[in-house]
Parts: C-alpha cells; structure tokens; sequence
C-alpha cells in the first residue's frame, strides 16, 4: 500500500493496490476529494471542481 | 505462451496489438474503476482516453480502436471525442446520437413524446421571462431544470409566481445563452422516491428506487436505494425508451404520480449504477462489459 500527502490538508493518504491513475479518493482527514495524477511516483492534487455539464 | 518448437501463440500476437478498446474518461468514479476492473479480470485490453489531453488531427481522421466506450463525467467533453473518434470510424457506446439525446432534456422529451411514451408535461421557451406569464396557464407546482446538467443541480421547484419570478430572474441573469433557454416540467407528487432502470442494450438489468426526504431523489444527493421490483409495466416502459433513443446502454429515471401511472423523467447516456449496486444482486459492471463485449464482436 502507497502513501501520498493531501495537498490540502498535508496528511498522509494511504492508497490501495489496486489504485488507478486519475481515480477519485477522499483524505479522510479534511474529506477532500484528490485525483491520484500518477501512480510511480504517487501524486496526489486537488480533484477539478464540479462543472456545470458534469453528470451521467 | 511461445511452444516448445518457437512458433509464437495467437493469444501472443494479440498481446502485442495495440487495444481495440479505448475508454472515455478523465475522472475515475467507482463506476469507471469496477468496469476497467471487470475488463482487466476478462483480460480485455484497453487504452483509457483521457480528453483532457487528447488531441484529435481531423486531417488524419484516423483512430487506433475499433470500439470506445464513453464515460466522461464531462457532456460536451464526452460528446465531442465521441463524434470525432465516429467520424474516425469507431463505434462509441453509447453513440454521438444518443449523447447528445440524452444531454438535452428537451430533445429527450420530444423524443420519447413523439414515441408516444408518458413523460411530465412540459414547457420550454426561449426566454425566462416568457415562462413566468405562461405559468399562469400550465399550473404551479412546477420544476425548471437547465437543458444540460446532472445530480439535481440547479433544479428548482416554483410553488408560486412569486417563486417562478425570483429564480427565473436569476436565470435571466446567467451568462450563456442555452441557460436561458427555460425548461419547466410540471411537478409530479411522487411518493418520496423515483425509479432508476439500468437497461444495457434491450435487456432491463435492474432497478431500484432512489428514497430520499427532499424532492429532489438524486443518488448524488444521498438518496437511499432499495430494491424495485421489475413489473412488465416497467420493463416494457424502460424498454420502449431505450428503443426510442437508439441502441446503447442507459439508466432510466421513472416518476410515479400519486395515481400509480409511470412517468419517464430522464434518459442517462453515461449511466452511474454505485447506489444501484449496492440495493441489487447484480454484478452491473459485469453486466455492462458483457453489452460492452457484444459491440465489440460486433466490430
């Protein structure tokens, strides 16, 4: 299991095996929802705000 | 696996090849996770299509898979690589078409009325200001919802002419053009819940009723999910609404009006199913990559 910082509230983030790039995880310290940028190295960012024409 | 005598596999050449399969998607949701899961534990290949970076040359309409399938939390995003990855000769699940249906709530109504399916009734006009005089006539409550847009947002309910002036003065005041255009449905007094279907090609997965306190019955605003039985009334009505937007795989919200009669509500294109999942003995990503699969032996 990897470990990354939030960039918001810099705790560490633990991320499973199966993590993929560009998934949505939450820190479970501030509950913000982060985007995994990329997997070796492990780089976490804030996820995009919500827009406007998001939806299913 | 190479034999013995060095002659290479066909599962081995084909391991080489570049994925048929590409995946739409920048935001991997739980949605998005389990269906890559489901096609890694098929051993499908796949290339995820991120279309926040991808670059399409339209003078090279040329595309490397034979098959896409659109996830893109985006609509306009998820609907321009669709048409340019088409027009490069690859079929999309779900297609250009059934988008940009599905994406426009008045092209949806007109379409599944003109299939002569129940839908709420409705009013659009080109301006908000318009809909506030013609309320008088169509009937308070009624609901304005923007064309283009997901999870109940900007959705409001008008109980009087008082409300219906305050939030399309609002509306008024928004800077595009197609957020003026004014959508208004009637309110239908559902009993606390609605009805999403899952239907993957012609075949009705599931359905579950989304409960919630607020009006609004939206999973994404924490709407509970509880099993829904699926009576021939409701097979049939979701089966005719995907028969009217065209072949892919949707998720289908149905009303209930206070006298028991089904009311088709919206047409997803980019279905989520995590509440559905959780309310329903269905392996839905399963169930998705099998439709999936399908359009790809079809291709």
């Amino acid at each position: 299991m990897a470990t990354a910082t939030c960039p918001s509230c810099e705790s560490d983030v633990a991320l499973d095996a199966a993590s993929r790039q560009h998934e949505i995880v939450e820190c479970a310290d501030c509950r913000g929802e982060l985007e995994i940028l990329s997997l070796d190295p492990v780089l976490l960012a804030l996820a995009p705000e919500v827009e406007e024409d998001w939806g299913e | 696996m190479t034999r013995d005598d060095g002659v290479r596999s066909a599962e081995e050449f084909a391991n080489e090849l570049p994925p048929r399969l590409a995946v739409i998607a920048s935001r991997i949701a739980v949605e998005e996770k389990r269906i890559l899961d489901e096609l890694d534990r098929r051993r499908v290949p796949y290339h995820v299509l991120d279309p926040r970076t991808a670059v399409f040359r339209l003078d090279r309409p040329k595309a490397p898979w034979s098959v896409a399938l659109a996830r893109e939390v985006s609509h306009h995003r998820n609907l321009t690589v669709a048409r340019v990855l088409e027009h490069a000769g690859v079929t999309v699940v779900n297609s250009a078409a059934a988008i940009a249906l599905c994406g426009d709530k008045l092209l949806t109504t007109l379409t599944l009325q003109a299939a002569g399916l129940p839908v709420p009734r409705c009013l659009v006009t080109a301006t908000p200001q318009a809909a506030v005089d013609a309320l008088e006539d169509f009937g308070y409550p009624a609901v304005v919802k923007p064309l283009t847009g997901s999870w109940g947002r900007q959705v409001a309910r008008l109980t009087d002419r008082d409300a219906a002036e305050a939030v399309l003065e609002l509306r008024e005041a928004l800077p595009d053009p197609h957020q003026r255009i004014t959508y208004v449905q009637e309110y239908v007094d559902k009993p606390g819940r609605d009805i999403r279907a899952l239907v993957f090609g012609t075949e009705v997965i599931g359905a579950v009723y989304r409960v919630s306190d607020s009006w609004r019955t939206n999973t994404a605003r924490d709407a509970r999910t509880l099993p829904c039985p699926l009576t021939p009334e409701l097979e049939s009505l979701v089966t005719a609404t995907a028969a009217a937007i065209g072949p892919g795989a949707y998720g289908v919200d149905v009303l209930e009006d206070r006298d028991g009669r089904l009311l088709v509500n919206e047409v997803n294109h980019t279905p989520q199913f995590r509440g559905a999942a959780e309310a329903l003995d269905v392996n839905l990503a399963g169930r998705y990559v099998d439709y999936l699969v399908q359009q790809m032996v079809r291709n």
